[in-house]
């Protein structure tokens, strides 16, 4: 469905986008996942029409970006960063705009508004003036306005930034129930959203592809350790000591939690057998109160880090 | 052509939400009615003097002793007021990001010009058909002639369409307003001072120089002449902008 090959994108001296390629199939939810200036909105943009690549192609539906830019645009629904839409129209009013800008006009067009409306939980807000609506509002009517069209392809730049964590959960459903069968690109700092929605990922750094993969295949290869969170009240560097004896630890971190009056240790340990309740046991024993003991996977910054080095140690992958 | 049609729309309407349209609005109604009144009491309290001197009385006619004064300070105070109709046109919808968006739809940067170009056009003839209250009060009291009314105010249409061409190309160089409206009047007063830096005689500088000058195009307007070499003048600087513009979207969408 979305073919992209060799893209590269400079801007004066820095390159965004350095040699993308990418082929995402039919009804696929593929996420873009890096960090800040990592190459992901430049990526939506050309894919969008917004910027010309320097050099590469791309082909939407089999048609080229570049010279069959109106049709491809035919084929997709975009959200951009932060939902740019008219502040001064109604939402019915910008709805019907759009709907007649992307071809669908009289009864037709009238059916559409009225499903994406409620697809969109849009029903209350259809007669308010778009500005005066909250920001999960807005970022509802940006996704009605991509999906309007009745897009083959969506695309949505960082679709949950900035809501609160209710709506995010409500957006993260939407954009899962109305994908359907349609093709998905979305872009997302969050770690845990991409393995919540996406089917596979891509990594970008510094507009380069460092990995392309399913959610859980990263996660796999990069956390080779994972860590255990312990709290417990007691001495600190007898605890410390008795959990490196441990085997199967490999580091042991020691923090003061003021808030609970308890100490925080962070215990990394390798894969390869479970040994949860062995650290329970040896807590317990020494008669200190064990008061909190879990698994924490590592979060996106660790991942991140973890990817980012390697690719310097390695620069093969 | 619908897709102009439906830009064209969205873009009318959005003039009667902004405040800057009804001011611009606003203003341009009171000057021009003050104008008018003041040419108007100079007209006829030179006329009544004149009654006593047998040589002036024949050279003074509404056509040159009112309409084309007025519409020459018409004139001016289009150079004003269009910029900061056009400002908004695009530099708001690059600092929003809007645009973003609107280019993302399967619409040509060509009818997205136009959209904005003819629906700014529009409000202005809006604007401009309620000063026909001024030619109206003078066929009440006075048989004022109808050819040169005419063509004064085809001439203003002109105008009007080529510095809201000027104000179009100057708006989608920047995302900020101000600029945008600086910068559209600076050109729009360089095609109207030009002609007075060309050089006596009939060289060719002076010739091009002359030509390219807003006034030597307008003023045969004002007073009934009505010559092909001034329209295509004004079409010209019309059509050469509105491709300006063109060009400066294409290269946003290469340089970002
Ligand atoms: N219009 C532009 N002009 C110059 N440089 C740009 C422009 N747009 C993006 N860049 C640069 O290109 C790089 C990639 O930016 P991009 O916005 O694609 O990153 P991103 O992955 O979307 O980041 P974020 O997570 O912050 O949204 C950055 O270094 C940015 O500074
Ligand atoms: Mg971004």
């Amino acid at each position: 469905m979305i073919e992209v090959e060799e893209l590269t994108k400079n801007f004066g001296v820095t390159t965004a986008l350095n040699r993308i390629s990418f082929r995402v199939k039919k009804g696929e939810i593929l996420g873009f996942l890096g960090p800040n200036g990592a190459g992901k909105t430049t990526a939506m943009r050309i894919l969008t029409g917004f910027l010309t690549p320097t050099s590469g192609t791309a082909r939407i539906a089999g048609f080229d970006i570049q010279r069959q830019s109106l049709q491809a645009r035919r084929k997709i629904g975009y959200l951009p960063e932060s939902a740019p839409i008219y502040r001064d129209m109604y939402v019915r009013d910008y709805l019907r705009f759009i709907s007649t800008i992307k071809g669908m006009t009289g009864p037709e067009g009238k059916r559409r508004i009225g499903s994406v409306i409620e697809d969109c939980g849009l029903d209350q807000v259809r007669n308010r003036i778009i500005g005066k609506l909250s920001k999960g509002y807005r970022q509802r009517v940006g996704l009605a306005q991509a999906l309007i069209g009745d897009p083959d392809i969506l695309i949505m730049d960082e679709p949950t930034e900035g809501l609160d964590p209710k709506q995010i959960i409500e957006i993260r459903n939407l954009i899962k129930n109305l994908g359907g069968n349609r093709t998905v690109i979305l872009s997302t700092h969050i770690l845990p959203e991409v393995s919540m929605i996406c089917e596979r990922v891509i990594i970008l750094n510094e507009g380069k592809l460092i990995a392309v993969d399913t959610p859980e295949n990263l996660n796999r290869s990069l956390t080779k350790h994972s860590q255990i969170m312990l709290g417990v009240r007691g001495p600190a560097e007898q605890i410390t000591a008795v959990l490196q004896s441990v085997p199967g630890v490999l580091k042991v971190e020691c923090r003061d939690d003021f808030l609970d009056s308890m100490l925080s240790f962070n215990v990394e340990v390798s894969q390869t057998e479970d040994i949860r309740s062995r650290l329970a046991e040896k807590i317990i024993s020494n008669r200190w109160e064990l008061l909190e003991l879990r698994s924490t996977s590592l979060s996106l910054e660790d991942i991140f880090i973890k990817l980012v080095t390697r690719e310097e140690e390695e620069p093969s992958v | 052509m619908k897709t102009w049609w439906t830009l064209f729309k969205r873009e009318f309407a959005s003039f009667f939400v902004s405040p800057v349209a009804y001011v611009v609005l606003a203003i341009f109604l009171i000057i021009t009615g003050i104008l008018f009144y003041s040419n108007l009491l100079w007209y006829y309290q030179n006329s009544f003097g004149m009654f006593q001197d047998p040589y002036m009385i024949r050279s003074m006619n509404l056509t040159d002793d009112l309409i084309r004064p007025l519409f020459a300070n018409i004139s001016v105070i289009l150079m004003f007021m269009i910029p900061a109709l056009t400002m908004r046109l695009f530099a708001e919808e690059k600092r929003s990001g809007t645009i973003e968006l609107l280019l993302s739809y399967p619409v040509r940067d060509s009818e997205v010009i136009l959209g904005k170009f003819s629906a700014t056009l529009t409000f202005f003839v809006v604007i401009l058909l309620l000063t026909l209250v001024f030619p109206v009060f003078l066929y009440a009291v006075s048989e004022p002639e109808t050819g040169p009314m005419i063509t004064a105010y085809l001439g203003c249409f002109l105008m009007g369409a080529s510095f809201i061409a000027v104000g179009t190309f100057a708006s989608s160089t920047t995302e900020n307003q101000i600029i945008a409206a600086l910068l559209a009047f600076g050109l729009n007063l360089t095609f109207w001072i030009v002609g007075w830096i060309s050089p006596p005689g009939t060289g060719t500088m002076s010739t091009v120089l002359q030509y390219l000058s807003i006034i030597e195009h307008y003023d045969p307007l004002t007073q009934g002449i009505l010559n092909s070499k001034d329209i295509i003048y004004f079409l010209s600087v019309t059509v050469l902008f509105l491709f300006l513009t063109n060009r400066v979207l294409l290269s946003k969408k290469w340089r970002g």
